[in-house]
């Protein structure tokens, strides 16, 4: 493992009109860990995956991935990169079944270029390569445990199923490091567990994992480190039992001052 | 495979279910329908052979271009999100382009007739399009960050802006690195030879003398014709699908339906958006050609955003993100609300005897109030064109409170150029069998 850090976030601030959602976030997360964003609502949690995964232009600071400035690109080239980020609210398309959503999120596909997918001859590789992609898609389905929906349109899908299979699609790109923004809302307690083990194995491989969960068993049993936001800032970082003993962290959620 | 439940699958026999699940069943089935419903109504008219047969050839004719509009219009809203209400504009880029370069260069034009670069015709026509798909792309370039709705009204700005162009005096005729060419204006300009017509008075004469005798001689080339219009929907048709039906496809609708999430997952969704854009704006092109551009004459009041309305409503019957449906929804659209009101109108001539014709909405109203019903149905059966915009009117509520998403809309299309679905149920079934659960 290098020592430099995978993502690292310096100075990030961002206001929408007169509210500071972010006043400075710095952290930085190391290649291969699972770690935890925590924070009280309104902390600045998504806003700070918002402007990391690019979807916000940040006022200033800086946000380095691989040793790469990517401040300021736009999301999909940073998906592109290896960043991935899934939404609070799952983004499946609705009108879509299971299956394909899941079999467009390969990056590199041939039959994205539409001459390849109308001229005869060339579409016989599309079709090859898409064997290859509809293998990758049900072997995640499987995997997921939703494989039995593949033929509903993702907005019939109850919520826990949507967080599954938004959290599968993501991984369908490869990512070298996912954000998760709560990946486990409405997800029932078993499935949860099965999923934890899932990103666990996959962290285990080296892919690098940086997560928003409200659910601090979870954050504490699971998590390598932990970074507490509050007021658009980080208050601090360390491991589950350093944050946990931080009396500030408890202020924090319970409103108390911070000075 | 997935039995449709639709309106006329539930129906069925079921026996004849089966047969419904094919796409080109439906479309041959609904087009059976209209021929025959079109064919009772003129034997009531007492048509002869000939006069079935024209009635037939103008069904055809209009249902093959209104379905090629549909499949755009379905490719860009139905699989892309890109609400598109400037289809006539870039019909007319591509016929007048088309036109511009095929008119005679200037001393070697008949007297009165505007001049022009003197192309051959299929130069002509692919410029046409390569035309249209050019101003497809200016019109996206700028308007690609811009919401649905907002989109739309570019659309059809653009489509304004083109006819209004056209229409301008100072274009009429206008000399431009030495060579004068022009739009005609608000005159409006001949087009191009039907190349089928001339076919059929030359080299084609004695083929058209050898049936004179059954039928009139016109119908042969006319009907050639919408036989050669209905190749090139066969062939818009088969691109559509092979674009649809691919990766490419399966962004667009990722596109339709969330184009963030579609951006987190590493695609560049503008540039899809304007390579479907343009794809649909060059085969609007090519609809332009072939069908304001056979009618021999072309005038700016042919592109009036009316046409986009009626394109889309054949879309909106058919139901967006179905290929079949918009091919439907244009037989239907044709065969009904377009063409109907008037058959209506000569039905009702030929066995009503109504007394008392009023020529204007006064007199048939003072008629109706001397209790004299037929001047005010008369007056009204003679709005042909004012009866499809109420009768389009009716029908957009009725779908509205019934079918908000037209015949086949939510209908699956597997957005993959391999058979996905038939590859899960393979599976499905191989695990409930292994598994033994459910």
């Amino acid at each position: 493992m290098s020592d430099k850090p995978l993502l690292e976030v310096d100075s990030l601030y961002k206001s929408f009109g007169g509210i500071t959602a972010l006043d400075g976030v710095s952290f930085e997360v190391e290649s291969g860990t699972l770690t935890g964003l925590i924070g009280p609502n309104g902390a600045g949690k998504s806003t700070t995956f918002n402007t990391i995964g690019g979807i916000l232009k940040a006022d200033s600071g800086t946000v380095r991935f691989d040793g790469e400035d990517i401040t300021g690109e736009s999301p999909d080239r940073i998906a592109r990169k290896g960043l991935v980020r899934t939404f609070q609210m799952s983004r499946e398309f609705q009108n879509m079944t299971v299956i394909e959503n899941m079999m467009i999120a390969p990056t590199g596909q041939r039959g994205e270029s539409a001459l390849q997918s109308i001229t005869p001859g060339l579409r016989e590789n599309v079709s090859d390569q898409e064997e290859d992609i509809f293998e990758q898609a049900w072997e995640m389905l499987e995997l997921f445990d939703i494989d039995h929906l593949a033929l509903e349109n993702a907005g019939a899908l109850s919520g826990g199923q949507r967080k599954l299979l938004e959290l599968a699609r993501a991984l369908m790109l490869d990512p070298e490091m996912l954000l998760l923004d709560e990946p486990f809302a409405g997800v029932n307690p078993t499935l949860e567990k099965t999923l934890i083990d899932r990103i666990e194995t996959l962290r285990d491989k080296g892919q690098t994992f940086l997560l928003v969960e409200h659910d601090m068993d979870v954050i504490m049993e699971h998590c390598e480190r932990v970074i507490v936001m509050h007021q658009g800032d980080t208050l601090l970082t360390g491991t589950p039992e350093e944050v946990q003993s931080e009396e500030r962290v408890i202020e924090a959620y319970l409103g108390g001052s911070v000075a | 495979m997935s039995v449709q439940e639709g309106p006329v699958a539930s129906r069925l026999p079921d026996s004849l279910v089966g047969y419904w699940e094919n796409d080109l069943v439906k479309i041959g089935a609904t087009l059976a329908a209209v021929y025959l419903l079109y064919v009772v109504a003129g034997l009531l008219l007492g048509y002869g052979l000939s006069g079935q047969l024209n009635s037939l050839r103008r069904l055809t004719f209009l249902i093959v271009l209104y379905s090629i509009g549909a499949l755009v219009v379905n490719l860009h809203w139905g699989y892309s999100g890109l609400f598109n209400i400037g289809v006539v504009g870039f019909m007319a880029v591509g016929v007048y382009t088309t036109t511009i370069l095929t008119r005679p260069v200037a001393g070697q034009n008949p007297t009165g007739t505007l001049p022009g670069l003197g192309l051959p015709l299929p130069i002509a026509i692919a410029g046409g399009v390569l035309a249209a798909a050019l101003v497809g792309y200016l019109a996206a370039l700028p308007s690609l960050r811009l919401r649905d709705d907002y989109f739309a009204i570019v659309t059809l700005a653009f489509a304004e802006i083109i006819r209004i162009t056209a229409k301008a005096s100072e274009l009429q005729e206008f000399t431009i690195f030495g060579t004068t060419v022009g739009t005609g204006g608000g005159r409006g300009i001949r087009t191009y030879p039907n190349p089928i017509n001339q076919f059929f008075e030359g080299t084609g004469a004695p083929i058209v003398n050898a049936v004179s005798g059954t039928i009139d001689g016109p119908l042969v080339s006319g009907w050639t014709f919408v036989l050669a219009l209905t190749f090139v929907l066969v062939c818009v048709l088969w691109v559509i699908v092979r674009i649809v039906e691919s990766p490419f496809g399966r962004v667009l609708k990722g596109i339709r339906d969330d184009e963030e999430a579609t951006t987190a997952l590493a695609k560049n969704t503008g540039s899809f958006k304007i390579r479907s854009f343009i794809i649909g704006c060059g085969i609007l092109g090519l609809l332009g050609i072939i069908w304001q551009g056979s009618q021999g004459y072309i005038s700016p009041s042919l592109f009036v955003p009316q046409l986009t309305f009626f394109i889309w409503i054949a879309v909106i019957i058919g139901g967006a993100g179905s290929n079949t449906g918009s091919i439907i929804g244009s037989i239907l659209f044709v065969g009904t609300i377009y063409l109907g009101p008037g058959y209506v109108r000569r039905l009702v001539e030929e066995f009503v005897s109504l007394s008392g014709r009023a020529t204007n909405f006064p007199d048939a109203l003072g008629a109706l109030a001397g209790g004299d019903i037929s001047g005010i149905i008369l007056y009204t059966l003679d709005q042909t064109s004012a009866l499809r915009v109420i009768l389009t009117g009716v029908l957009l509520i009725w779908l509205l409170k019934r079918r908000p998403d037209g015949l086949f809309g939510n209908r699956r299309e597997m957005a993959s150029s391999i058979d996905v679905e038939s590859r899960v149920r393979d599976r499905q079934s191989n695990d409930s069998t292994a598994g033994g659960e459910e």
